[in-house]
């Protein structure tokens, strides 16, 4: 028998083998449940209002040691980048999401950019998330050919954009856009990141510790509008 | 690593005359239980939740074989590779394979219980392939040989100077006069090391804290970022998780990540939480061409069919360790195994076999507190007292009181004779000991008078000091 047959069937003894005869009754609850998801208990933090979930939103994410601006829509975006990088004295030099292209960076900001994945000495990376959740200031990051996953790491410095509007109660509010997005489909990309502030660790001697081997810095860039 | 769980008592001795790991673990166990009561209070709904968990691995494990077949049929449309392995020389062969296969040199692996649990850089590294641990603690032991004290902080029998030690020993190629002296760094070195064995290695190694069955997705959380960039740089991608991980929805997950890092770091949710599903999509810029799951038996299904099932509910957070009065006093290493501590002390005689643990379920105060912290309510204390019946059964070191108890029990069951001999022992003892008012020594109780003195008794017993009393008020 093959471990695969051996396996099964070892689970089927150890759980009753009748188990067979409810199975059906499982798969059909299953079944069931996946054309029409329902959540489990969602916690008071992960509900509210849009004002009281953007509240939450920031606060939760400043706790987890990110910081978060405010910008008025995409044309902001260059002059915030600029803002932050100028004000931590960090590399002007930024690689971005593609799908970013849109955002017009002007001639004499004095940043050069690029898009695509990161390289090992990317200083800045610049992507966008398509969910904030507000129950604990996390980032929902999908890869995709526009949304390269090593952006979300290999840099020391992580900048997100994120419209006001895609922010959520719950991590179950977050999944719910997804299916709605892909309409009945398969829904998941290669890899969703949650990102809730930068990389840490308490390895040594417990002493928290900032940017281990993903970003140093989280920088959430809000946007409060389509465009300024 | 070698099993040294049967030598647990010279273990535990060897822990306890060790200074310095009683000073780390001190401020752990101080650290840790803070840190979750204060994310617990903010969250009112954490009982109802765990409550919530436990249903859901209840329902998982009453239908394992369904969900892993779920699982397998989405994560495979997804286009990842599922390899099913009874044991762990299986599993070891398996990842060896695919390392070949891949021509690997360099592994970078992030932090798995499994990983350990099968001992696959041992084994890897003995047929040319090499393991790059790339979690910082994990890091920090593999570069001295050592093995893990503790699931979430593996190196936290260690300060900052022997670290310091050991990278000026291994990372020969720096500048030997560097400055090391604070935690930053020590780990901006192994930044900087270990980011050029993330972009050298052709395989990345990582386990699964979940498997989501609706999607056939993988879910991975760290703090530190290591296992995305293992998952996501490498052209291979091998995750290795043992059955009992796999739930049902993608809300089902949710329910289970709002309990993980609480209990284990008391944050409301790790840095990184990622699902990963099948590998890199037509037009996808970054992650790996090829995507290989190896499913786990390796003792799992025996578990499954006995009492021991509540065991495969738990989720590797580290509560019961951080919350155990002699987790506290020994640290991890004693418990001989990947796992120590309460959820040790029953894994370990599950996994590895009767009489090769045997000590571990007596080195409990039986105080309740891991079962109180669990986030799966797993009756810990309930399975090592299983446990301890069971080696009263087939002689292990649990039954060595069974003739002492049976001579207690003839008197216990003769009331006016247990009060007589008790009488009469405690007015001897009170007579011989009465001068200094303890024992230094004392025939059968060399375990209690090695390391500190018997009290000697009074000279009545509770039962007549008890009489008397009753019969003064009436």
């Amino acid at each position: 028998m093959s471990a695969r047959d051996d396996i099964l069937s070892a689970v089927r003894l150890a759980t009753g083998g009748g188990a067979a005869l409810g199975r059906s009754a499982v798969a059909r609850a299953f079944d069931e449940r996946l054309a029409k998801p329902t959540a489990n208990l969602i916690p008071e933090r992960g509900k509210g209002t849009p004002a009281e979930l953007l509240v939450r939103f920031i606060a939760e994410s400043e706790a987890a040691a990110a910081t978060v601006a405010r910008v008025a829509g995409r044309s902001g975006i260059p002059a915030a980048v600029a803002d932050y990088l100028a004000a931590h004295g960090l590399p002007r030099r930024v690689r971005a999401a593609p799908a970013l292209k849109d955002v017009p960076w002007p001639e004499g900001i004095g940043i050069a950019v690029d898009y695509g994945k990161a390289d090992a000495d990317t200083p800045v990376g610049l992507s966008c998330a398509v969910s904030g959740i507000a129950e604990t200031g996390t980032l929902v990051l999908p890869s995709g050919p526009a949304t390269p996953t090593t952006l979300n790491y290999l840099p020391d410095v992580h900048i997100v954009v994120l419209e006001t509007a895609s922010i959520v109660g719950s991590y179950e509010d977050a999944w719910s856009r997804f299916r709605e997005e892909a309409a009945g489909g398969d829904f998941m990309p290669r890899t969703v990141n949650w990102i809730t502030g930068p990389s840490r660790s308490a390895d040594i001697e417990l002493i928290l510790l900032l940017g281990v081997h993903g970003p140093r810095r989280l920088h959430i860039l809000l946007l409060d509008g389509q465009d300024a | 690593m070698d099993a040294t769980s049967h030598r647990f008592r010279d273990n535990a001795r060897h822990a306890l005359a060790n200074g310095r790991l009683k000073e780390s673990l001190a401020s752990f166990t101080k650290t840790f239980p803070e840190k979750r009561q204060k994310v617990i209070d903010r969250l009112p709904e954490f009982d109802a939740l765990r409550d919530e968990g436990v249903r859901i691995k209840n329902h998982v494990l009453a239908n394992l074989d369904f969900y892993l077949e779920r699982f397998e049929a989405k994560a495979t449309a997804a286009g990842a590779q599922i390899h099913w392995c009874r044991d762990a020389a299986e599993a070891r062969e398996t990842v060896l394979s695919i390392c070949r296969a891949a021509g690997a040199r360099t592994v970078t692996k992030s932090k798995s219980m499994i990983g350990e649990e099968i001992a696959i850089n041992e084994f890897l590294e003995s047929n040319g392939v090499r393991p790059v641990e790339t979690d910082l603690g994990e890091y920090i032991i593999q570069v001295r040989g050592e093995s893990p004290s503790h699931i979430l902080v593996p190196a936290i029998h260690l300060k900052g100077p022997d670290i310091a030690q050991t990278f000026r020993e291994k990372h020969t190629a720096l500048p030997p006069g560097r400055a090391l002296d604070e935690p930053e760094a020590i780990l901006r070195e192994a930044r900087t090391v270990l980011r050029g064995e993330f972009l050298a290695a052709d395989v990345g190694l990582t386990g699964a804290n979940m498997l989501v069955a609706e999607t056939g997705s993988i879910v991975v959380v760290t703090n530190e970022g290591n296992a995305d960039l293992v998952m996501s740089l490498p052209k291979v991608h091998v995750a290795v998780a043992s059955l009992e991980k796999v739930v049902p929805t993608l809300e089902d997950a949710a329910t289970i990540l709002r309990l993980l890092a609480r209990s284990a770091t008391g944050q409301d949710i790790t840095a990184y939480t990622t699902f990963a599903t099948g590998p890199k999509r037509p037009g996808d810029p970054d992650g790996p061409d090829e995507f290989h799951i190896v499913l786990l038996d390796n003792g799992r299904t025996a578990m499954l069919g006995g009492e021991f099932r509540d065991m495969l509910r738990c989720i590797r957070c580290g509560a019961c360790l951080n919350h155990c009065p002699v987790y506290a006093g020994i640290g991890g290493h004693a418990y001989g195994w990947v796992y120590s501590g309460p959820m040790g002390s029953v894994l370990t005689p599950s996994l590895l076999g009767a009489h090769q643990a045997d000590d571990l379920p007596n080195a409990s105060t039986f105080c309740g507190k891991c079962e109180q912290v669990c986030p799966m309510r797993i009756p810990l204390p309930t399975m090592m007292r299983h446990l301890r019946e069971r080696q009263f059964t087939t002689g292990g070191p649990a039954a060595k009181g069974r003739g002492a108890l049976k001579v207690w029990a003839f008197f216990a069951r003769r009331p006016a004779l247990y009060r007589r001999a008790t009488a009469l022992a405690i007015g001897a003892l009170a007579f011989l000991g009465g001068g200094r008012g303890r024992f230094r020594r004392l025939p059968l109780t060399s375990a209690w008078t090695g390391p500190r003195d018997l009290p000697a008794p009074q000279g009545r017993t509770f039962q007549a000091l008890w009489a008397e009393r009753r019969r003064r008020k009436p």
